[in-house]
């Protein structure tokens, strides 16, 4: 039994250990908070052999500290502030950053308390393997406890506190290693506070602390570490580093924040409105934000009234008058191609008036449309709640170099500190300014950059350069920028993680049938006729389906899944590890593993002919696929053979064939066709998506490919009706065994005003009308959806339609209503995911759960906490979302590869394709290349053209010279339309990107 | 609020500074209040209870007068001031009235009614600060004031709280802990083991709680000690006071002697 004791806390220390104060909540009701702290002496300072503190649970500091460094000979250790962190955490990350550190509590919490993702990334380092860090929890060790004093700012205390706990770390060194006679005297490594404020360095000094702002630091390490580590510096003080900088001339170029408090008590009024920023792909100087107050999202329109926000912030905004309203921009507007010559230090110049004048037409034409079009609000940011500021993938221009920019007089050498602008691959984030040292070697490289802050003097946020991931246009950058861009973790797995596996490795084999171990209360499945189907190539197949009739005229089915949660156990590093990735990762040339191959592709991949584990759901049905009952367990089953779609396709329609696997397959097909009719009579949405399948020429090279869509044949709904009948009767399982915690998904219905674009086009284009009051309605006005003369017209319309719908999510049964369990796209009432442990884990928890709920083993702990389940699903939700968004840039790119081996084929480099039009612009039209399965613009001079916004029109004049006859062309949405594309190289940064022109019915490259 | 403050972390202290197994400070007044026959404040950390108790005495309302034993009558008042945010409660709130049932129900078989029929007891309760762990308070300050009245007890009746964050049992929760995880409050008899009272209104899992509910009956000695210790105090203190006994061994607070008197 554990040792219980009674903390006792004297009635003399009540001043550092109990505080009383009074507060104001949001609502203004003044509430009264007690705490109190218990001060003890037993925290562990954490240098190894300390002769006073007990350090003999987690791996301590060495004992002599760091001697490296030059200016402290006798070892040291850094202890640094919170700012550092806040400022410098890439810096802090790099593997050449080597001195012991010392963490204090005060700064790990103000760290969490300013940000999670900060926090989190802190938590890491913690715990790196490379690193040496100790947490110190200063504010319960009873000799650095300290408490606010009148007058005192909370961050005066902090720092108070922090020189506090450094001093205390010195006298402790020198008090545990007393000078012995007779002896040399012992070495007292010095703890180093580290700091960039310079008044706290000031007043460390004055109290006879070790005091160093990090650059100095940096600096006078050895020469080779340091110049590396300076660039990791973060640019965010640099003000206060070099004061020399002219700041005060600068002209604000944005209105500041408002502070927090007016920001809250705005919100709480409903003056003003919290929201995520989304910007345009579109349009680089316009963005929306969704708020609860308006149907519509709310219109940010130029510079000015973006104010700073960059995608993805929690912004606040304020909704102009409804005079003010207007429509979204109709025209494409490429940062690219609008700031070409904006140099990085040319805030302070007067010259980029061009700049400012283009930037103000642009905006001026999108308010001139307001007066045609139903309007919708516009605002502007007035302040923002939280940064979604993460690394981002970006590559530097040849142009930006100092040969013939401005800057080429600050730039004696090739050492000597440049300014310059990265070019984030993605078009929804604006340029960012760095500071590097290595300009030249940046050219044409992909590259990691932080981003640290943005004031208001300055047009471009100021970033930090983090490290170079490759050549641009190489693959394995690509890659690689593609993977941290969407922030996916593709690491090798840790020792820690692979020691989880069986020790056997890939030897192991199911053990011969006995009443215990694996065996215990599992299944003896082995002699059924099992077969599993699965795409071409495929490595991971987690799922086996069999059937068969019984005697009483109802049939027997079974789904098989790999059995994952024998081989991955809760609160393991391989648990943890699976829960962080959330999803196996699918690539174009490459798939990042959520479990270790060992686990993914061979023990738990239910390969033809071996014995393997599984966990089995057993359906008896009747002839007509209504269910009679369902059981479920695990099991040993040994698959008979493994069938591609297109295998089992050909077995199924060969009349010759009539073994026992064939009729499986026949009668498995016939129910899940009564299934399929069953689910869509229910209300269930037939939905596409621009499915296209890349071939890669062979496993080694990557490069020439080719591009066709996706089959869908009668055994991919097979599979398909099988994987979500297990997923429904499971999901009722566990709901119903842990109706707190059961790892549920759902489909939210999405809000019908998302259709309206749709609806308007469709109506006005078409004559045809869409009824979204139900999911069922849906499914059937989109099958009346036809064009006669159009077969793919239905799949285009369908595409659309997915598109305004919101994205189904994983979520814990007990945090939402039970009217909200629904999942719409499936028209089921509650559903999970069961099937495919192996690449996702949401469907571990689940077999966790259901493991637990048919009583076979116990349900760990975690799995009973609804905030950690909710945590959990958090991460996968998030993981699963950047893996879809990654695999399908993957796809982009390769089809941008595959166009270019396609148009070098046949000479010229163009490639000719038919297209739809999805959307009208002013200057230009939106196409998407169904064969492809790419989107494109196509971009006019738009002095030439008319276009009518309400219709959705774009009218060529006859007169053009791009039109052959003398009559007007016309083009609206939904027109088919003949287009060239071709990869062009862009001249500076060497990156393909794809362009489209038109061919057919005008030639739009004269326009 | 709560998603700021860390239960637990990693180096295994909570958010005062305690371990998982260390219970709060425990402050044990027993000196006279008033003209209650026996009376106790108790604090557990920052939650302070005063308890009085009257009788056993001439039970007033005849309808619950019982012939064969005595009736508990328990009565809780929480003070305005004793939470964060004021607020009055009337007597007859039900969250009140509930926790005087539970009190009364822990005790009716431990105090030996039958001694006294046809009388009554009454145990007034008054909630002075909250902050975590109120009906433990409670109920120890009650089994401290019966006992401070002389009234027969089979055994002490010591409670306490145990919660479970994630997997980590943790004992004696404060509100801060109390609002985020799920608790469960039990009393114990330490000397015959058995348990007079669990009560819980959070969700908690069936293999959590037994962890949980072991740790509390442990913890619940703990308590005793402490409880047993003071008692014990103050009777040496009353009996040296009154010239007749062995010398008292606490010293110093000669003044509180004074004031008993």
């Amino acid at each position: 039994m554990v040792d219980i004791t009674i903390r006792k806390r004297p009635r003399t220390e009540s001043v550092v250990t109990q505080r009383k104060f009074f507060k104001k909540t949001a609502r203004g009701k003044v509430i009264k908070v007690l705490r109190e702290r218990y001060l003890r002496d037993d925290v562990g300072c954490g240098i190894q052999n300390c002769s006073t503190c007990d350090n003999s649970t987690a791996d301590p500091l060495p004992y002599s500290g760091d001697t490296q460094h030059k200016s402290f000979p006798e070892g040291h250790f850094v202890l640094p502030d919170t700012n550092i962190f806040l400022s410098q955490m890439d810096l802090m990350e790099s593997a050449l950053f080597k001195p012991p550190i010392i963490l204090l509590q005060t700064v790990m919490e103000e760290v969490r308390h300013r940000s999670i993702p900060l926090y989190n990334r802190l938590k890491a380092l913690v715990r790196m393997d490379d690193k040496r860090v100790w947490v110190f929890y200063n504010e319960y060790r009873s000799e650095t406890a300290i408490i606010r004093e009148d007058n005192e700012s909370p961050n005066d205390r902090n720092d108070r506190g922090i020189r506090k706990a450094t001093e205390w770390y010195n006298s402790h060194i020198g008090l545990s290693r007393p000078i012995i006679r007779g002896q040399a005297k012992p070495t007292i490594p010095t703890v180093v506070l580290m700091t960039e404020d310079a008044a706290n360095r000031k007043r460390a000094e004055g109290s006879g602390i070790a005091a160093t702002s990090i650059r100095n630091y940096i600096s006078s390490l050895p020469e080779a570490v340091a110049a590396q580590l300076l660039d990791l510096l973060s640019s965010a003080d640099e003000n206060d580093i070099e004061p020399t900088r002219a700041a005060g001339g600068r002209q604000a170029m944005y209105p500041e924040y408002f502070s927090e408090s007016i920001l809250q008590a705005g919100i709480s009024t409903g003056k003003l409105h919290k929201g995520h920023f989304n910007a345009s792909t579109y349009n680089y100087l316009q963005g929306s934000v969704s708020v609860p107050g308006y149907p519509r999202p709310v219109l940010l329109i130029g510079r000015e009234n973006l104010n700073r926000a960059v995608h993805g912030d929690m912004v606040v905004i304020e909704v102009f008058d409804e005079a003010k309203w207007g429509v979204e921009g109709d025209e494409v507007v490429d940062q690219e191609a609008t700031l070409k010559n904006d140099d990085a230090d040319s805030d302070e110049d007067d010259e980029n008036d061009e700049v400012l004048r283009q930037e103000a037409k642009a905006v001026r034409a999108s308010e001139a449309m307001a007066q045609q079009k139903e309007k919708q609000p516009t605002g502007r940011v007035v302040g923002i709640i939280k940064r979604n500021w993460r690394p981002i993938v970006c590559h530097v221009d040849s142009t930006a170099l100092p040969a013939s920019g401005p800057s080429s007089s600050t730039s004696a050498s090739t050492l000597s500190t440049q300014t310059l602008l990265a070019h984030p691959t993605s078009t929804l984030l604006p340029r960012i300014r760095i500071r590097t040292r290595q300009g030249p070697a940046l050219v044409n490289k992909k590259i990691l950059v932080a981003i640290d802050a943005w004031t208001a003097t300055s047009r471009y946020p100021d970033g930090h350069f983090v490290r170079v991931l490759g050549d641009v246009g190489g693959e394995d950058a690509e890659r690689e920028g593609l993977m941290l861009e969407f922030g996916i973790s593709y690491g090798a797995f840790g020792s820690a993680i692979l020691g989880c596996l069986p020790p056997e490795g890939d030897s192991w084999v199911v053990p011969p049938k006995s009443d215990d171990g694996v065996w215990k209360a599992r299944e003896d499945l082995r002699d059924l006729t099992i077969c599993s189907i699965d795409p071409p190539n495929c490595q991971d197949i987690d799922d086996a389906l069999h059937a068969r009739p019984l005697p009483n005229g109802n049939i027997e089915a079974g789904v098989h899944i790999a059995d994952v949660s024998n081989f991955v156990h809760a609160d393991t590093p391989m648990d943890t590890e699976a829960a962080a990735r959330g999803t196996t990762v699918y690539l174009v040339d490459k798939r990042i593993d959520m479990l270790p191959a060992l686990l993914g592709t061979n023990l738990c991949s239910l390969r033809p002919n071996v014995e393997r584990l599984a966990f089995s759901a057993i359906w008896e049905l009747t002839p007509e696929a209504e269910i009679v009952n369902v059981r479920f367990t695990k099991s040993v089953i040994k698959s008979k053979a493994a069938f591609t779609y297109e295998e089992a396709q050909l077995r199924k329609d060969d009349p010759k064939l009539q073994d026992p696997l064939t009729t499986a397959i026949r009668l498995l097909n016939s129910l899940a066709q009564k299934l399929k009719a069953a689910r869509m009579a229910a209300g269930a949405l037939n939905l596409a998506s621009p499915e296209v399948k890349i071939h890669l020429d062979s496993a080694e090279s990557s490069d020439p490919i080719d591009v066709e869509q996706k089959e869908m044949r009668e055994t991919n709904s097979l599979v398909e009706e099988f994987m979500l009948l297990a997923n429904i009767s499971v999901a009722r399982k566990i709901w119903e065994a842990f109706p707190a915690t059961a790892v549920l998904r759902r489909h939210l219905p999405p809000p019908r005003t998302n259709f309206d674009k749709l609806k308007d086009i469709l109506q006005k284009r078409k004559g045809m009308t869409l009824d979204v009051s139900s999911s069922g309605a849906l499914a059937d006005s989109l099958d009346k959806c036809v064009d006669t003369n159009e077969p793919a017209f239905n799949t285009l319309v369908r595409i659309m339609a997915t598109r305004c719908m919101l994205s189904a999510e994983y979520f814990c049964s007990g945090s939402v209503g039970r009217d909200t369990f629904g999942h719409y796209g499936l028209a089921s009432s509650i559903y999970t995911h069961f099937t495919s442990p192996i690449r996702r884990y949401a469907d571990v928890l689940a077999h966790r759960q259901l493991s637990a709920a048919i009583g076979y083993s116990p349900l760990h702990a975690s799995l009973h906490s609804k905030p950690h389940v909710e945590r959990i699903l958090e991460v996968v939700n998030r993981r699963h979302r950047m893996a879809q968004m990654a695999g399908r840039a993957s796809v982009e790119y390769y089809v941008g590869l595959a166009l270019k081996g396609r148009g070098e084929k046949r000479g010229g480099g163009k490639v000719t394709e038919e297209a739809f039009v999805i959307r009208t612009f002013r200057n230009g039209l939106g196409v998407f290349v169904s064969k492809l399965g790419i989107e494109g613009l196509v971009m006019f001079k738009r002095d030439l053209t008319e276009f009518d916004a309400d219709n959705y029109v774009v009218t060529i004049p006859g007169s053009s010279a791009a039109v052959s006859g003398d009559e007007d062309v016309t083009i609206s949405v939904f027109d088919k339309v003949v287009v060239n594309i071709e990869v062009e190289k862009d001249k500076n940064t060497g990156k393909g990107k794809v362009k489209m022109t038109l061919v057919h019915p005008i030639d739009s490259s004269a326009l | 609020m709560g998603s700021r403050v860390e239960i637990l972390n990693d180096g295994g202290f909570r958010s005062d500074g305690r371990r998982q197994y260390e219970l709060r400070d425990m402050t044990i007044d027993l000196s006279q209040q008033g003209v209650a026959d026996g009376s106790a404040i108790i604090t557990h950390g920052l939650t302070q209870v005063l308890v009085s108790v009257f009788g056993p005495r001439e039970a007033k309302m005849r309808s619950q007068t019982m012939h064969d034993r005595a009736n508990i009558n328990v009565e809780v008042g929480v003070a305005a001031f004793s939470t964060g945010e004021r607020r009055k409660r009337s007597r007859g709130d039900k969250r009140i009235l509930e926790m005087a049932a539970t009190i009364k129900s822990t005790f009716e078989p431990v105090v030996q009614t039958s001694l006294y029929p046809r009388s009554q007891i009454d145990i007034f309760v008054q909630v002075l600060q909250q902050d975590g762990g109120l009906l433990q308070a409670c109920i120890n300050g009650t089994t401290l004031a019966l006992a401070n009245a002389g009234i027969p007890l089979l055994d002490f009746v010591c409670a306490v709280t145990g919660g479970v964050h994630s997997t980590s049992p943790m004992l004696d929760l404060t509100l801060l802990e109390e609002n985020d995880i799920p608790h469960v409050t039990v009393a114990v008899m330490p000397k015959t083991g058995k348990v007079t009272l669990v009560t819980m209104e959070t969700r908690l899992h069936v293999e959590r709680f037994e962890e949980i509910f072991r740790l509390a009956c442990e913890a619940g000695k703990v308590i005793h000690a402490e409880i047993k210790g003071a008692v014990r105090e103050r009777t040496s203190r009353l009996v040296g006071a009154m010239g007749s006994g062995p010398p008292r061994t606490g010293g110093g607070g000669d003044d509180d002697a004074m004031d008993e008197y």
